[in-house]
Parts: C-alpha cells; structure tokens; sequence
C-alpha cells in the first residue's frame, strides 16, 4: 500500500520543524535513500530519505515556514502498479494511528536498483563552447548526468514529437530509466507538456530544430555556472582616445593590422599578471592558481560559440597575438578547431562592441573564475579632471567573477589595472 | 524477529507459482510453493507440453506421408503407434516436472506438499491444520476445463485430461470449441484418422485471432478434412452404449451428429474454490479473481496471478504476471504486464501465431481515436524458405498506426508461425516503429522474411509481392 511520509522526529527533543523545500516534485521516481524534502529545525536542516522506491505521488504540506509537528503527514509515496486510489486509501488512512506495513524491501537486496539507475551516455567529446565567451572545457564533472541525451524508446520519440512533449521533462519507467510511450502518455496527460504543445498549436507553422551537440553544451555549461557559480560583477569606463590612435599608427607602420580587441587581450593578459589573485580556479578542495595568463576569445560561430585559447598571451607581442587571434578565430568558425585549442584558460574576453552593443554582464565559463564583457568604443560626452564636458572616445567594460575565488576589492583592483593599460596603452606594446 | 514463516508462500506450482516462487527466492524472500497434485502444474503435466508432444507424433506421421513429393520412398505403410505417442508424451511432461523440482530445490524455495485454505482472519493454512504465517500469499491455482451442462464428462465426453490419454483413436470425434486447445486437438485426431467435427459458437474459428488469419487457417483445416461449424452450440448430448449424440443449434447447424467420443474444450474457469477466500476480501468475478496490475487482491497482502487471475490464459502470461508480482512484493519499481504484448501461439497444422490487436480490434481502436491504420500481407507463397521446406502457404499480417508508426498488431499463420512471432514480440517490447523494423536486417532464406515483407507492405513498399 502506498506510504506517507511522516515528520520524522528530528531530534529527541525535537518539537517539528519546517518544511524547508521539497527535493522531489508529485510524480518524480524516487529510489530508496533518496532525498525527499529538507525539514529545517531550530538547530539544524535534515533530510527527509525515501525508505523505498516509488514515485512522490503526492506532496500534502508544501514547503513554507509553518512549524509542524512530529508524524504530520508530508506526502505520499506510491509503490510501482499503485494507484491514485491507493494514495486515496492511505491518505484516508492517515487520520487513524495505524503502525505503517512493516515493508518486506528492508530485508531485500535489490539486484534491479543498479538496472533502474537512469542510464545516460554522455558524448565522447564535447566540440564547442558556451554562450557570451565561454569555452568548451569537458574536463569537470565527470559525475554529473548529461541531460540533453535521454534514453527513449523510438515510438516514444515518436508520440512525444506528436504530442509536444519535450523529452527531456520525461522520467522513464523502462529499463535504465528508458522512456517509454507510457511515460509519454502520462507526460501529456499530466499536462506536463502543455506549454510546448501550446505553442505548437498556436503556431503550426514553428519549425523544431533538433538540438546539435554544440547547442547542448553550451546549455549544460552555461546553467551550470549560472546556478553553481555565485557571480558579481564590476563595470568600469575607460577612455579609449590614446588607445585607438595608438592603433592606428600599429596598422599604418607596423607589419599587420591589429584590433582593438587584440589590445584589450593583451591589456587583460598584462593585468592578470599584475593582479595574479585573479588568475585562478576554484577547486572543490583548493585554489587553483595558474602560471601562465591564457585568455579565450569568444568566436561566434554557425550554431553557437566557441572560445579559442591564446596561451602565455602575456608573453606574445601584440602582433604575435593578432595574428594568432585571426588564424584561431577564422578556424572555430568553421568549427575546425582542436580539443586543446579550447581548453583550459585563465579567463574569457567577449566583446560585442562591434554590434553597437554599449555594455554588458557575461557568464562565467568554469573553471574560470572571471570572464570580461567589452562594449563599443564610442564618442561620449565626459566631465574633465577640470570640470569642462568634453567629447572623448569611451567603452564601458564589465568583470564577471566568481565570488569564491576572488573578493570584489581583488576584481576592483584587476578591474583598475585593466583600465590603467587600455588608457596609457604604450605598456602593452612593450 | 518475526512473527512470520515466510516472505511468501505461493500457492500452486503450475508456470505462474514455480516461476514466481523461483523469482521471489532470487529477490531473498524467504519462500515457500504449496502444490497439491504434480509440480509444474496444467501447463507441463496436462497442457502445452503434453500436447505439443502429440503434436510432434502427428506432425512426424504427415512428413512421413508426404515423404513422396518430397523424393524420399517410405517402405511399407506409415501407422501411428498410439501407445508409444502417449507414452512420449507423458515421458516429457515428467521429465519437465522432475527439472521443476530441481530448479525450486536450487533457489532454496521450501515445497509443501498439499492443499492450502484461508481460515479465519485471512491465516493461510493447509489441510491439516497447520498454519502457513506468510507476509504475503501469492494464489496461482490455475483454472480448468469449463463444464457444459449439456456435456457431462464420462466415459465417452471427454477433456482435455482424458483426450491426452487416450487408448484408441476414436472412429469419428466431435470438438466443442474451436479455440486453441480444441483445434489442437481437432488436428492432432484427424492426423491419426478420426473423422473429426468442430463446433464453434462464434462466428470463426480461432475467436481471439484475426479473422483473415482464422479464415486461412480454417481453409487449412477443411483441406485436411475437418468439418467445421461456426455459429453453432449445442443444444443436446445423448450418450448411449456406443456412441454420442450430438444435437446443435443455431443458424446452417447440421443434423444430430453420432459421434464415438466428444472432446469439450468450450473455455475454462478458475479455481477459486476450496481456498477459503470467503475468510479474506478477496473478490471473486466470473470465476476468476479481481487483482490490479501487479496481481494485488482486495485483501492486502493477497495477489493471484496466471489463469486463476482471469484471461489470457496462457502459462507466459502467468508466469510473467508472476515475476511482477513478486518484483513489485520486493519493493523494485515495475509496471503491470501490457496486455497487447503478449504473444499467443495455437499448435495446429498450420500453426497461428499473434501479438496485439486484430484488424477488428484495430479498427476500432483507430475510429475510437481518430488514428489511421497501416496494413500489410504478405503471402509464404511469396517466400522462398517456406517453398523449400514445402509449407508454402499461410499468410504474415502487419498493422500499425500510421503516424505514430506502432506495430500494433502481428498475426502469422503458417507451420512455423510460433517461433515467428517472438521477433514481433521483441520489437513491441522495445516500442520499435515501423522505420526500425524496415531497417532491420533479415536472413535470407528465412521464414522471417515473410514478417520483414510484410512490415514493408503495410508501409506500400513490399519488395516480393
């Protein structure tokens, strides 16, 4: 029979508690040990674990700070071939103080519980970088699941496509967690897959686009570090005239064109040195701080981005760095790009300023712990040291960090070393 | 620690209570398996073995008569040998059911031999009196031969029990029902020389089948000599010293037949008496018991599985519900047995063999839903292993939903059908479309093939017709 989930007695002189978040959602498959909800005490948060497997058929209390007392019911656990009427008859059940069925599994090994783990594969290499400057790095995480690759069965693929439902919201029911046409059904009826099959009603003539490899790492990293990395961000407006003259001299005299966006790679490169604190990774267990500064340069190319890697860029001249920069950009367009020539990196430089863009906040790409966003260069009015409104040639840049890895007076300080390169550029051509 | 002997104690050793006992042993709940006759049950002892293995006497007796067209002189006169052919038979059925006994012996699972009852309180117990704690009860007792009030079993009206041990060939034998177990028959005397009459009360033979499946395989019958009626019951058995007098009803019935014996195989029941259930919610309709998905009763901590748990009466329905069941005891998440996916196999010559819905049903199913359906056929006398081996007719069906591409249906007859079927099982077992199974590869010269062809004519693209 189905089971409820009790506020367990946290404590021996525990008075209830709180339910602080629910870990499951009604209809998430749970398997014996795991998590459930969190109950926060007046001392402590703990863990609610699912004394066997089933699915969380219904949630009774929804998370919220009201106290509540030892043995309320929570929720209700229902065993595989149960129904809604089992949970009805154990929840009518609730009221009397009846003992719960001592459950046979306890004394049970579970040859199937490694069978029933959700089996995902995850692509052998990951080709491509992440959004606003990230690169590809596929070293971390090799633990986690790859959700943009879900085991379904072909005719569940095939009903899902029908129905709108995105596979991907779908818990399988098969073996190695496999989505069956069953799980498809329940999706939709569920409702599950109500917005997506909302808009393909809505608009018919909306085209699906299969995710490519690409796109999907791009997603995966980019939430991850959106949610697992805690960022802040710093702008700063540096004054670009003495930069931008000093290039146009480079291009005339020297013995190829340079960008701005070359100077501002080396200008970063030259300020990771300067401030080295910002130079780092953030390990489980350590700071990681690198030797060498190697910045990544955000390239868009034909289905996402990807972010090449210019190693010891402190060392190289400006034309050295130009003229690698072009060669390793014009290969990640065309996607042609070695694993090593995006992996790794100190920190990421994205520079939108060719589209007009004035300013914005990018994401950081793990491992790193800082990535800067570079609006355009642009004529704008500013107050002198004198107090005189002048016209002068400004861009606006903001630092990404990652907060565990570097303090906002560190980022400020490499924020000002930056800006002091970009606007007394003669340093970064030495 | 415990109050209880037993995680559970199954109650019947046919396919479903072996098998399940076995399973439940493999999960480490301690078990134990009550049987009050033989184990192995209908199945082994007086059911698909048993008869498969007269089957096999019969179908050796056609070669050997059709020995010539294939170049191959047979010298003297081809006779069965009755005794030894039922000998055979029971030989392999005790042969299956000492392995039965082994293999429970193996996993440990504690055999009682005996009848087991509910008593008051819903406590197991057998017949002595000795009480059987389990934690839970698992009822497999099986089910049996449906009992017309017209046709009393004795001497001359028999079941399936007498018509596996028969002394002689009857002269002339009337078959009352048409389904599975009577065309087996049907064919299995009319093979050794009986003149042998069908009587059906549906409208086809084979009433689970697809009709144009069950249409080819009548055909077949006649060819053979078998007479058949549809829409036809009886009315009225007169035995007498030497024969039965057979009267039916219904519409195109012929005279009162006089037959020697009569073989009734109109359906079975399931044995639900004697186990105490009134003791216990359990609840009982239309002589089988009402259990949900995975075999649970009304009572909790009772389940029943396999033919006592209601149709398809089949020993892999049961003894699959049987593995669910006791996995579900266990605490692993499983999903009750999809009923469309259960393959089912008739022994006759030719053989029928089928998985999921009938055209008809089909049909309905698609008006119900709005859904289109995809067809295929594809005739074995289209393929050439088939001709090689001289069993070139008989007919592969195929049907799908058209835009979901399901296989919702696969029905073969042929004289192989049944070990055809399963690559259709297979595939609906791993929800293959029809794209994956026009890309799947089949040998050549194959049987099989016959199913790829008419996986591609039901998309309009067969290759050979």
């Amino acid at each position: 029979m189905a089971e409820l989930i009790k506020l367990p007695a946290v404590a021996a002189d525990s008075a209830g508690g709180a339910l602080a978040q629910w870990l499951k959602q009604e209809g998430d498959t749970v398997r014996a040990g795991d998590g459930l909800a969190e109950i926060e005490t007046d001392k402590a948060i703990v863990e609610i674990n699912a004394e066997q497997g089933g699915v969380l058929a219904r949630i009774v209390v929804p998370a919220g700070p009201a106290q509540l007392a030892v043995n309320t019911v929570l929720g209700v656990i229902r065993f595989a071939g149960e129904s809604d009427a089992d949970v009805a008859r154990a929840l009518a059940e609730a009221g009397t103080a009846v003992a719960p069925q001592a459950p046979t599994a306890a004394q049970t090994p579970a040859p199937a519980a490694t069978a029933a783990a959700p089996g995902v594969v995850a692509p052998a290499t990951t080709p491509a970088g992440a959004a606003p400057a990230s690169s590809a790095e596929p070293a971390e995480s090799a633990g986690s699941a790859e959700p943009g690759r879900q085991l379904a069965s072909p005719l569940a693929r095939r009903i899902a496509r029908e129905l709108g439902v995105d596979l991907a919201g779908v818990s399988g029911s098969g073996p190695r967690g496999r989505v069956l046409k069953r799980d498809v059904e329940h999706a939709a009826a569920r409702g599950a897959a109500a917005p997506a099959a909302a808009r393909n009603a809505a608009n018919p003539a909306a085209t699906r686009l299969p995710h490519s490899n690409m796109r999907r790492t791009i997603a995966r990293r980019l939430t991850e570090s959106k949610q697992a990395v805690p960022h802040f961000y710093l702008t700063v407006d540096c004054r670009m005239d003495a930069l931008l003259d000093l290039r146009e001299q480079v291009c005339r005299q020297g013995p190829r064109k340079v960008s701005v966006n070359d100077f501002i790679v080396k200008a970063a490169a030259l300020a990771l040195v300067e401030v080295p604190e910002v130079n780092v990774s953030w390990e489980p267990d350590a700071l990681l701080r690198h030797a060498s500064a190697d910045i990544c340069v955000a390239v868009a190319a034909e289905g996402g981005l990807t972010t090449p890697v210019l190693r010891n860029a402190e060392r190289k001249s400006l034309v050295e760095l130009a003229g690698e920069i072009a060669e390793l950009a014009g290969r990640a367009r065309e996607q042609r790009l070695r694993p090593e020539e995006y992996s790794g990196g100190s920190m990421t430089i994205s520079n939108l300023g060719m589209y007009g863009v004035r300013e914005f906040a990018a994401i950081i790409n793990p491992p790193q712990a800082a990535i800067l966003a570079v609006g355009a260069a642009e004529r704008r009015a500013v107050v002198d040291d004198d107090g005189a409104v002048t016209a002068a040639r400004m861009m606006t840049v903001t630092l990404s960090a990652d907060h565990r890895a570097v303090d906002g007076a560190v980022a400020a300080r490499w924020l000002a070393a930056f800006r002091q390169l970009v606007e007394a550029p003669l340093r970064i051509l030495l | 620690m415990s109050t209880h002997d037993y995680d559970v104690v199954v109650v019947g050793g046919g396919p479903g209570g072996y098998v399940g006992a076995i399973r439940a042993a493999q999960l480490g709940l301690r078990t134990a398996l009550v049987e009050r006759e033989a184990l192995g049950g209908i199945c082994l002892n007086w059911g698909c073995i048993p008869t498969k293995a007269l089957l096999h006497s019969a179908a050796v007796l056609r070669t050997c008569r059709d020995a010539a067209a294939a170049g191959v002189s047979v010298a003297g006169a081809v006779e069965a040998n009755l005794a030894v052919m039922v000998q055979r038979s029971r030989g392999i059925a005790g042969q299956l059911g000492r392995g039965v006994a082994h293999l429970l012996k193996k996993h440990g699972v504690a055999v009682i031999e005996g009848e087991a009852r509910f008593g008051a309180g819903a406590a197991l117990q057998l017949a002595d009196g000795t009480a059987l704690r389990a934690r839970n009860v698992v009822l497999a007792t099986g089910a049996r031969a449906r009992v017309l009030p017209e046709l009393p079993p004795g001497e001359r009206i028999w079941t399936y029990r007498e018509a596996l041990v028969p002394r002689a060939v009857p002269a002339s034998l009337v078959v009352v029902g048409a389904g599975a177990i009577g065309m087996e028959f049907a064919c299995f005397y009319r093979a050794l020389g009986s003149a042998v009459t069908v009587v059906e009360a549906a409208a086809q033979i084979l009433p689970q089948e697809d009709a144009e499946i069950a249409a080819v395989a009548r055909k077949a019958f006649e060819a053979q000599g078998i007479r058949i009626h549809t829409g036809c019951r009886v009315a009225a058995a007169r035995v007498g010293p030497d024969d039965v007098t057979v009267t039916l009803a219904g519409a195109g019935a012929p005279a009162p037949l006089s037959v020697e014996r009569v073989i009734s195989a109109a359906g079975i029941v399931g044995n639900v008496e004697g186990l105490g259930l009134e003791h216990t919610a359990v609840a009982v309709r239309h002589g089988h018991i009402v259990t949900d998905a995975l075999g649970r009763t009304a009572q909790p901590g009772v389940h029943a599985i396999g033919d006592v748990a209601g149709p398809p009466w089949l020993a892999h329905k049961a003894s699959h519900e049987a593995v669910l069941c006791m996995e579900a005891i266990a605490g692993l998440p499983v999903h009750g047995l999809d009923p469309r996916r259960i393959p089912a196999c008739t022994y006759t010559f030719p053989q029928v063999a089928s998985i999921g819905l009938t055209e008809a049903s089909a049909e309905a199913w698609a008006r119900e839903h709005g859904r289109a359906l995809r067809i295929g056929r594809f005739p074995f006398a289209a393929n050439g292993r088939a001709l090689a081996a001289g069993e070139g007719s008989g007919l592969a069906k195929t049907i799908f939903d058209a835009a979901s591409g399901e296989l919702l249906g696969s029905h073969v007859v042929h004289a192989e059908a049944s070990e055809l079927i399963g690559a259709h099982a297979v595939a609906m077992g791993l929800e293959a479309t029809e794209a994956d199974l026009m890309a799947s590869v089949a040998a050549h010269p194959t049987l099989g093939e016959a199913l790829h062809e008419a996986v591609l004519a039901a998309q309009g693209v067969a290759l050979h017709v």
